[in-house]
């Protein structure tokens, strides 16, 4: 795989990103914007706002797995982080290979998905909500994606191909936006009606939901409880991927992705609360926009900004915004 | 039967770790005493996390933001305003005290899994902090050219042995005062939260002041270590105080074994004793840390320390059973 990457059909990602990841195209749209002359008070809130949109699409993608996880299972996936970068890469490569972005970005979601699979079946089945145990293994497991891919993938960065029909831009009112970004806010949005369609309507759904609400007796009227619970491990992790080959024309990838977003993932599921799909939605959005806002405007605490608010709600009402207990 | 090492095995192990670190120490090359240093700093912070995971039992995963804001406290002090030892010293560990007593507010009332995740939210906050407040941390590129301080004694603390050893006496008071703390009866009380806090409540005791208490006294000798590492070192970042080094203390404690102040500290030094001599060797460390962390909680989820207490008193009972039958 190191011998596909040296080809020449890539872009390799300017130096800055490795400094700044979460922020690289904004940081700089909004800087160019900047240069051009005074900034006009509506255009400065338009922007941010719609990057702050997309980057939340994104954000909800990720973390819509994560609550899943967190929110059923009870475990603090400490490798999703993880799950989103080995995806990411995993695609980089099906997609230069084959050409074909979506499908570089189901490949990438089945992979980490069967990896999820495996790490629920196999270790984390052991200790059932034990919250720490559960906690460090997922850690060991995300140093160990975090090396593997460091040794297969090497350590540059990257940013995933556009495919050619996305590329471009559109003008909206003063702002010429990326067509892309829009794009990706449409995509979140039909993750999150196929997954309510999913969880409401289908069969799966319904068992999933009553190995949720009482485990034992779910396996006492006959579900597989293990196996379901797999599955659930397996389709959180394929979100992340399957999100992280999405961003990857935005964010690139490169190591040290894993951990960055992990901690925006976890601001947005512990805002919106735990395992539910609106709370990760509406997480996602105020996370996206009071990053991009803290980031454009205060960027020396921007960080700061970001958790700070999210300690006060886990303080006033622990379960999150929407949480059930 | 008490639940303890049978005395010999204990007064061996005692003789034994006083040659090491006591005696001996003049007669290693200077690698293995700044490797010793390190540990004993280390031990210090896995023990101060012991007071909250093993005897109070709450998982925090934003103890390392503690030790990094004392760190920077004394880097900022000590480069920029030419401050002495104790100026510093006492400086950081306020710090992380007076930090402690504002986070202690949202932390204290929490248990579980909500203790761990807000925790690990407000050690983000400190990350943050140190990472993106440019002007005052140095951002990304941390803080060096701290020099190691001049605190009266007639010999310099430039030479590692000598910083050695004013390292080991700050670490045997940091664990006598830890050891007094966990046997006196707000320690007993602490066991009793672990145990059961609704009992505890019953019972007529503050549980909520008990944690933030031990909470803040964690914090308090997290600080005490983090003074020493940025004098140790002679350089903080950010990364002394993000999510892996976090994690890292409470590897160090759950492989010793939590609930006995020996364990942390010997955990820590196999992690350090392992993180440099594994690192010297081979780039895969990472890959090698992320195997320890599963094999830890799969095969000694109790501790290292635990399990040879565990093996001592089953060689024991034996031995009585054999006694018993001739």
């Amino acid at each position: 795989m190191i011998s596909l990457l040296q080809g020449e059909r890539f872009l390799r990602a300017p130096a800055r990103v490795k400094s700044c990841g979460a922020c690289i195209g904004w940081r700089r749209f909004h800087f160019k914007r900047r240069m051009a002359g005074g900034l006009i008070l509506g255009d400065f809130l338009l922007v941010q706002t719609l990057n702050g949109l997309s980057f939340a699409a994104l954000l909800f993608l990720l973390s819509s797995g994560l609550s899943l996880i967190y929110g059923v299972m009870k475990i603090v996936n400490i490798a999703h982080g993880s799950f989103f970068m080995v995806g990411t890469y995993v695609g980089l490569s099906v997609i230069l290979k084959t050409n074909n972005f979506f499908l570089g970005a189901f490949a990438g979601g089945l992979a980490v998905g069967a990896l999820g699979f495996i790490m629920e079946r196999g270790f984390l089945r052991r200790f059932p909500l034990q919250a720490l145990p559960q906690m460090m293994i997922t850690l060991g497991f995300a140093l160990l994606f975090r090396d593997l891919s460091l040794l297969i993938w090497g350590g540059d960065p990257y940013i995933l191909p556009c495919p050619e029909y996305l590329k471009g831009s559109v003008k909206i009112f003063q702002v010429v936006f990326p067509i892309y970004r829009i794009f990706i806010f449409f995509v979140a949005a039909v993750v999150a009606v196929a997954l309510w369609l999913f969880n409401e309507k289908t069969l799966f759904g319904a068992k999933l939901r009553a190995a949720v609400d009482d485990h034992e007796m779910a396996g006492g009227v006959g579900l597989n409880v293990p196996m379901i619970s797999g599955c659930m491990f397996g389709l959180g992790a394929f979100l992340a991927g399957f999100g992280g080959v999405m961003g990857g024309p935005i964010f690139g990838v490169y190591p040290g992705l894993d951990f960055e977003l992990l901690s925006l993932s976890f601001v947005v599921v512990i805002v919106g609360g735990r395992g539910s799909l609106l709370g990760s939605a509406v997480g996602s959005i105020l996370v996206g926009l009071v990053d991009n806002f803290g980031k454009a405007l205060i960027p020396e605490l921007s960080y700061f900004t970001l958790f700070a608010p999210m300690a006060l709600v886990v303080a006033l009402k622990p379960t999150g915004l929407f949480g059930k207990e | 039967m008490k639940d303890r090492l049978t005395s010999k095995t204990k007064i061996i192990g005692l003789i034994l770790t006083a040659l090491g670190l006591l005696v001996m120490p003049p007669f290693y090359a200077s690698y293995w005493i700044t490797l010793l240093t390190q540990m004993l700093i280390f031990a210090i912070l896995a023990m101060s996390l012991d007071i909250l995971l093993g005897y109070t039992g709450l998982s925090s995963f934003g103890h390392a933001g503690f030790f990094g804001v004392a760190g920077y406290a004394v880097a900022i002090l000590s480069t920029r305003y030419k401050m002495g030892f104790l100026f510093c010293f006492v400086s950081g560990v306020s710090l992380s005290i007076l930090i402690s007593m504002i986070f202690g507010f949202l932390v204290a009332h929490a248990t579980g899994v909500y203790f761990l995740i807000i925790t690990l939210a407000l050690g983000m906050v400190l990350w943050g902090l140190a990472f993106r407040w440019v002007t005052m941390t140095g951002g990304d590129n941390g803080i060096s050219g701290i020099v190691r301080p001049d605190i009266g004694l007639p010999l310099a603390l430039k030479d590692p042995l000598t910083f050695y050893y004013v390292v080991l006496v700050f670490f045997l008071m940091a664990m006598v005062l830890m050891a007094i703390l966990v046997r006196s009866p707000f320690g007993h009380s602490l066991k009793g939260v672990r145990e059961s806090e609704s009992r505890m409540r019953v019972l007529g005791y503050h549980s909520w002041l008990h944690k933030y208490l031990a909470y803040v006294v964690s914090a308090a000798f997290a600080g005490f270590a983090g003074v020493f590492w940025a004098y140790f070192n002679g350089f903080i970042s950010p990364f002394d105080m993000d999510l892996n080094a976090s994690i890292e203390i409470v590897l160090m404690v759950i492989l010793g074994g939590p609930g006995t102040l020996i364990g942390p500290a010997l955990g820590a030094g196999i992690i350090v004793f392992l993180k440099n001599f594994i690192s010297a060797y081979t780039q895969r460390w990472l890959l090698i840390l992320g195997t320890i962390y599963i094999l830890t909680i799969l095969y000694a989820p109790q501790g290292l320390v635990n399990l040879l207490k565990d093996w001592l008193k089953g060689r024991r009972n034996k031995a009585c059973g054999k006694k018993l039958s001739d």
